[in-house]
């Protein structure tokens, strides 16, 4: 594949239901390398599923995830922790590990899944932890930091691995206003050096600022997409208009 | 800095200082009345002399001691094997492929069944029974088998406290160790047991201290542990004393361990209640 329009990620046709509740219905998604893509849409439409998907934390029943065009995530015999090296996620919740200082946080993967060694883990840790601002916070418990720094520390933990794809899901969703923008800027940083997300949010304005396209889900659909001034000027279907007026007040 | 009130700190310094007079004055005057009054029932001379006799207590004293010692090994060979056991076993029961299904069920019908039996009657099972067959290589040591229905009994009692353990480990960090491209097993090794263990450090010394005293069971298949030598000694001088000595050689062993638990248990409140999770 030439470097102009390498998929990263290839979501076709998956479907998914809990309980015999379809949540995806046959979701297409392509994202280009180096690419913000945002996910809105209602409460329940299936960002988080859908997320948890491409990752392999869920399975699909239907449809395919082809990751750089040649890891098929959705294949039964995929070794998932190999795509899990390769995809990153952060949650609305952080999750950070509580026994942990944060610097252990960011050491464990890149210790025991790629097996660097524990100087170059922690030289590497430090060095990204003080990109974000958070040198200081390197030795002290999860439970001691605020939100904002607890949210930029899983992203650092994330970042730890390498990723090529990023998603966030809703990550600013469980934070006090206030610590909001910090870790906006984070992303907005990641996405400056070329990092390929894909990101859950209902930061209307940072997704007008930041996403190179916006996907509405609808029902378990991408019902329509296109950049950011398109959406939200100008939507072609009803419901993103009526979604939009609620969340836009 | 934090700014203290003075006068405020001198009144809760006298609080405290009178709370504790009033507490130990309350307790020594309890004692007193206790002793008074079981000292002025009419069968205390006899008590006194068949179970706090001083010179059958000095004599039995060294015996007991010795014989205690079995019960300490007993325990220490018990207790690591149990804390292994019941880890794999609960562990087990949290594996979630159909593969496993055959040793979940092992597992599960082996916690419910010697949950359910009392301890005292897996000992006399095993201790009588097993070498009643007479299997060749079969060790037919009375220790042997009563410390093996020990591990049996109180295996299926931990493996339920590491169980409820790793249940109390919120499903969002397994999921956060997974996507971090963890295995299964590296998951649980380094994100999930260190948190269920330090959940359960309470029960689970509970759990020790009440197989300190359990040791005890092993008497019945006649081995001169502590409780079968103050029945010897009981027996010979047709006074009770050698079991008050034994009761106390417990509680001397016990206390420290109960006192340690609770102290555990404090320091883990406190520190659950000094940040919130993240
Ligand atoms: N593990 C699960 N078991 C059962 N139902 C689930 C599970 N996960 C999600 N669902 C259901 O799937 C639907 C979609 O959920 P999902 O979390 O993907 O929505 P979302 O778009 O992320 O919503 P939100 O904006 O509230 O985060 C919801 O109805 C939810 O109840
Ligand atoms: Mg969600």
């Amino acid at each position: 594949m030439t470097s102009g329009t390498h998929a990263l990620l290839e979501v076709s046709g998956i479907w998914k239901s809990f309980d015999d509740h379809p949540v995806l219905r046959g979701l297409d998604l392509h994202v280009d390398q180096h690419q913000a893509v945002v996910l809105i849409g209602a409460s329940g439409s299936g960002k988080s599923t859908l997320l948890r998907c491409i990752n392999g934390l869920e399975s699909v029943d239907a449809g395919r995830i082809l990751l750089d065009g040649n890891v098929e995530v959705t294949q039964p015999s995929i070794d998932l922790d190999k795509v899990r090296r390769r995809v990153g996620i952060v949650f609305q919740s952080y999750n950070l590990f509580p026994h942990m200082t944060v610097l252990e946080n960011v050491m464990l993967a890149p210790r025991k899944v790629r097996g660097t060694s524990g100087g170059a883990a922690r030289d590497e840790a430090r060095a990204l932890l003080a990109r974000f601002g958070l040198e200081a916070k390197a030795d002290e418990y999860p439970d001691r930091l605020s939100g904002g720094q607890a949210q930029r520390a899983a992203i650092v933990r994330a970042l730890a691995m390498q990723p090529e794809l990023m998603l966030f899901d809703e990550i600013t969703s469980a934070l006090d206003p206030l610590l909001v923008g910090e870790v906006l800027d984070a992303v907005r940083e990641l996405k400056l050096e070329g990092l390929t997300i894909v990101m859950a949010t209902h930061e209307m304005g940072f997704a007008r600022d930041v996403a190179d396209r916006v996907c509405f889900l609808h029902e378990g659909v991408v019902l329509e997409q296109g950049p950011p001034e398109a959406i939200f000027s100008s939507p072609e279907k009803q419901q993103t208009r009526d979604f939009l007026a609620r969340v836009l007040g | 800095m934090v700014y203290k009130d003075p006068v405020r700190q001198a009144l809760a310094r006298r609080t405290a200082r009178r709370n504790a007079l009033v507490g130990m004055g309350s307790l020594i005057g309890f004692t007193l009345v206790v002793v008074v009054l079981v000292s002025q029932t009419p069968g205390w001379p006899v008590v006194q002399e068949t179970f706090f006799n001083r010179e059958e207590f000095v004599s039995s004293l060294p015996g007991l001691l010795k014989a205690f010692l079995l019960n300490v090994k007993i325990f220490l060979i018990a207790e690591p094997l149990i804390l292994v056991f019941s880890l794999l076993i609960a562990l087990t029961r949290t594996l979630r492929s159909p593969i496993f299904l055959p040793l979940r069920v092992v597992a599960t019908i082996y916690v419910d069944v010697f949950r359910g039996v009392p301890t005292i009657l897996v000992i006399f099972l095993l201790g009588f029974g097993v070498p009643a067959l007479r299997l060749q290589g079969v060790p037919t040591d009375p220790v042997f088998w009563g410390t093996a229905a020990l591990v049996l009994s109180y295996t299926a009692y931990v493996a339920e406290v590491f169980r409820a353990g790793i249940g109390s480990v919120h499903p969002s960090q397994r999921m956060a160790a997974r996507s971090l491209g963890l295995s299964i097993w590296q998951t649980n090794r380094y994100v999930v047991l260190p948190q269920a263990v330090r959940n359960v450090v309470p029960p689970l010394l509970n759990d020790f201290i009440s197989l300190q005293k359990d040791t005890a069971l092993v008497a019945v298949l006649g081995p001169i542990e502590v409780l079968r030598q103050a029945q010897i000694d009981a027996s010979s001088s047709f006074n009770y004393t050698p079991y008050v000595a034994a009761a106390l050689i417990f509680i001397a062993l016990t206390i420290p361990m109960t006192r340690f638990a609770d102290w555990i248990q404090g320091r883990m409140s406190k520190r659950q209640r000094a940040g919130s999770v993240a």
